[in-house]
């Protein structure tokens, strides 16, 4: 069983994004122990890209602010690679298709898993166009972790979760990440729906979860969560180093609080 | 026949939230594509309402400048709107109607399909919002009151390069989110399936027209047509019908911007390297690290990092010939044209028309080239002031 897969036995987990090298790899380095420390029990890690579609303001400037201070995806790996024995949950790492096909589909693959990387996100690659990719992190044993959002027809969802493994991703509502203002009245029926073609798939829910009590809510239907943009947020809020790591610990407790 | 791919070019990379809506967009395409009611409705359309068919227009004076091979301009700017963009947002706002969308956005970059699109969703009576960057809003001010004029909403995008790029994330973006009530009209030749297709469709009443017209009046085809290349579609427009015309020589222009070598430009087939942008894989301008170049350019509508994947394939089977022109270059060729024949030329067209005196000093008299005229230059007066304030101080 997968790292990942196993993460969603006998507990609903939470699953955090960061951008990687924002706004450097030192802090993001100690935001990974801290998140760690705090309970976090998957780290999701965005490879910073020029133009995020699928992404809000939040994760936009914080991609922003990585390539600014001079991230690439090689220096990326490396600096997972060189701390893979201090991460003691798994590792995914979230990037758009373009910054994983200009470093060469063959390469990211064996490269993550020397990274010890468990896992790979690519929010605009669907199923159709994947094949090379997908081939090579089958090869890698890393799982590739795919999105269903709500208006997936059921028949694709059942093609898209037969090519999924350590986790099925769900979004929450039709938007982009970071937009906590949309509820979905249909969350319970189209969770219902995706667990219905999901099989032995674990669910994770994500975009749009803020605070405890949408969490606590998310939990309800889902088999874990995932939070980006308020981590982001809560993060940014501090002034000093101490404080943004301040931030992060109190926040995933709080979190952590209410996924029992 | 539907074109997913051109070779290995094309495709949808996009977020699954859209999967849905190109699917549907493809559908409904493919059905109505063959449908004589609407063919007949979006003829009718192009000939009442924007003007078709565009005059193919023989510039004296311009040949006898250059002295060599008769010139042709396709005649374009004479569209409803001022460019070739109307021809593709009716295609698109008939469509939009035909899916029930009430609502509808688009991306723009000099100003022009903004117009084009805020046009037709007036005449057919859809909200419409438009995404243009901060930058292009400063540079394109006439076509940010046009649009407003015609109750379209303009929102100014301050994310990245604040260009053409940046205003198509968030379009996509605000398409993602509204995908059930909203029509996203793409104003070129990028983007995922169907739209590559969908928009070379709508647009390929350039070539046919001209087809017809330079048999007309010269009882053969052209030995060259050029046109310019941002996203493509006004190249693609006029370059389709002639593809298996091996005789006809095709060159698409882009733009050099601030010079090749200094960086700042938009000449992507010449630049750049194969990678994925706004749902397909094409040429990009990318760093070594795969992150998207802004592009530069004097004329916003050539503004852009990418290209559409048809012309990424007709440059890999060296069926089009793709070669830049600069800012200066383009200037002077707007000078040239609004002087020597009365018209004056949108710096983006001015590109193609530039490439005039790399090509026709090379050409017997005899031979004939067709430019494709793909838009006017009312919206770059602005520009073209600046442009002459500046040259004022330098001679002061």
């Amino acid at each position: 069983m997968s790292r990942i897969k196993e993460s969603f036995k006998n507990k609903k987990p939470l699953i955090t994004y960061i951008s990687g090298g924002d706004p450097d790899l030192d802090f993001t380095e100690k935001m990974i122990y801290q998140l760690q420390d705090s309970g976090v029990d998957i780290l999701e890690i965005g490879i910073p890209f020029s133009d995020p579609l699928a992404d809000g303001p939040t994760i936009q400037a914080a991609s922003q602010r990585a390539i600014r201070g001079g991230i690439t995806l090689e220096k990326l790996i490396k600096k997972l690679a060189e701390i893979r024995d201090e991460i003691e949950i798994p590792v995914i790492l979230m990037g758009y298709y373009n910054s994983i096909l200009n470093f060469g589909e063959k390469r990211f693959a064996h490269d993550a898993k020397a990274a010890g990387i468990s896992g790979i996100i690519i929010p605009d690659l669907p199923f159709d166009e994947d094949e090379t990719i997908s081939e090579q992190l089958k090869e890698a044993a890393i799982d590739q972790i795919r999105l269903v959002t709500p208006n997936t027809a059921t028949s694709r969802i059942k093609a898209i979760a037969d090519r999924s493994s350590g986790f099925l991703y769900s979004i929450a509502h039709l938007g982009i990440t970071g937009d906590s203002s949309r509820e979905n009245p249909a969350l319970k029926s189209y969770l219902t729906r995706v667990r219905e073609q999901a099989g032995e798939l674990p669910i994770g829910l994500g975009f749009g979860i803020d605070s405890p009590e949408k969490a606590k809510k998310a939990a309800r239907h889902a088999d874990g969560i995932i939070i980006g943009s308020a981590l982001i947020e809560k993060i940014q809020a501090g002034q000093t180093e101490e404080a943004r790591l301040n931030n992060a610990d109190s926040f995933v407790k709080s979190i952590k609080a209410v996924l029992v | 026949m539907t074109q997913k791919y051109f070779s290995e070019y094309g495709g949808r990379y996009v977020p699954e939230t859209l999967i849905p809506a190109l699917d549907e967009l493809s559908q409904t395409y493919q059905t109505i594509k063959e449908d004589n009611s609407f063919k007949e409705e979006y003829k009718a359309l192009l000939a009442d309402y924007s003007g078709r068919p565009t005059p193919l227009y023989y510039a004296e004076k311009l040949t006898e400048y250059y002295q060599g091979p008769e010139i042709y301009l396709k005649r374009e700017d004479l569209n409803h709107t001022g460019a070739h963009k109307i021809n593709n947002t009716l295609g698109q706002i008939l469509l939009a109607k035909k899916m029930g969308k009430e609502r509808i956005i688009a991306e723009t970059g000099a100003g022009q399909h903004g117009v084009a699109t805020a046009t037709v969703a007036a005449r057919f009576d859809l909200d419409c919002e438009i995404y243009m960057g901060a930058e292009d809003i400063e540079r394109q001010a006439l076509n940010v009151y046009k649009m407003e004029m015609l109750g379209a909403g303009v929102i100014p995008v301050n994310t990245g390069s604040k260009t053409l790029k940046d205003a198509t994330n968030q379009a996509i973006r605000d398409w993602v989110s509204n995908v059930e009530s909203t029509h996203y009209i793409i104003g070129s030749v990028v983007g995922p399936y169907p739209y590559p297709e969908m928009v070379r469709d709508f647009q390929k009443i350039i070539g046919e027209e001209t087809k017809k017209q330079i048999i007309n009046k010269k009882g053969k085809l052209p030995d060259y047509i050029l046109a310019c290349v941002g996203g493509g579609s006004n190249a693609i427009g006029i370059f389709h019908p002639f593809v298996d015309d091996q005789d006809v020589n095709l060159i698409g222009i882009e733009a050099a911007g601030e010079g090749i070598d200094t960086g700042r430009h938009a000449a992507t087939l010449s630049e750049g390297r194969v990678g994925v942008l706004h749902g397909s894989r094409s040429y990009l301008l990318q760093d070594q690290d795969g992150q998207v170049i802004p592009a530069h350019s004097i004329s916003a509508g050539l503004d852009y990092p990418g290209v559409g994947p048809e012309h990424s394939h007709l440059k890999a089977i060296n069926r089009v010939r793709y070669d830049y022109i600069d800012d200066q270059e383009a200037i002077q060729a707007f000078r040239l044209l609004s002087e020597r024949e009365g018209i004056i030329p949108a710096l983006e067209s001015s590109h193609a028309l530039a490439y005039l005196e790399k090509l026709a000093p090379k050409l017997s008299q005899d031979q004939t080239i067709v430019v494709n005229l793909s838009g006017r230059g009312d919206k770059d007066i602005n520009n073209f002031k600046k442009i002459r304030e500046a040259e004022a101080d330098e001679q002061n």
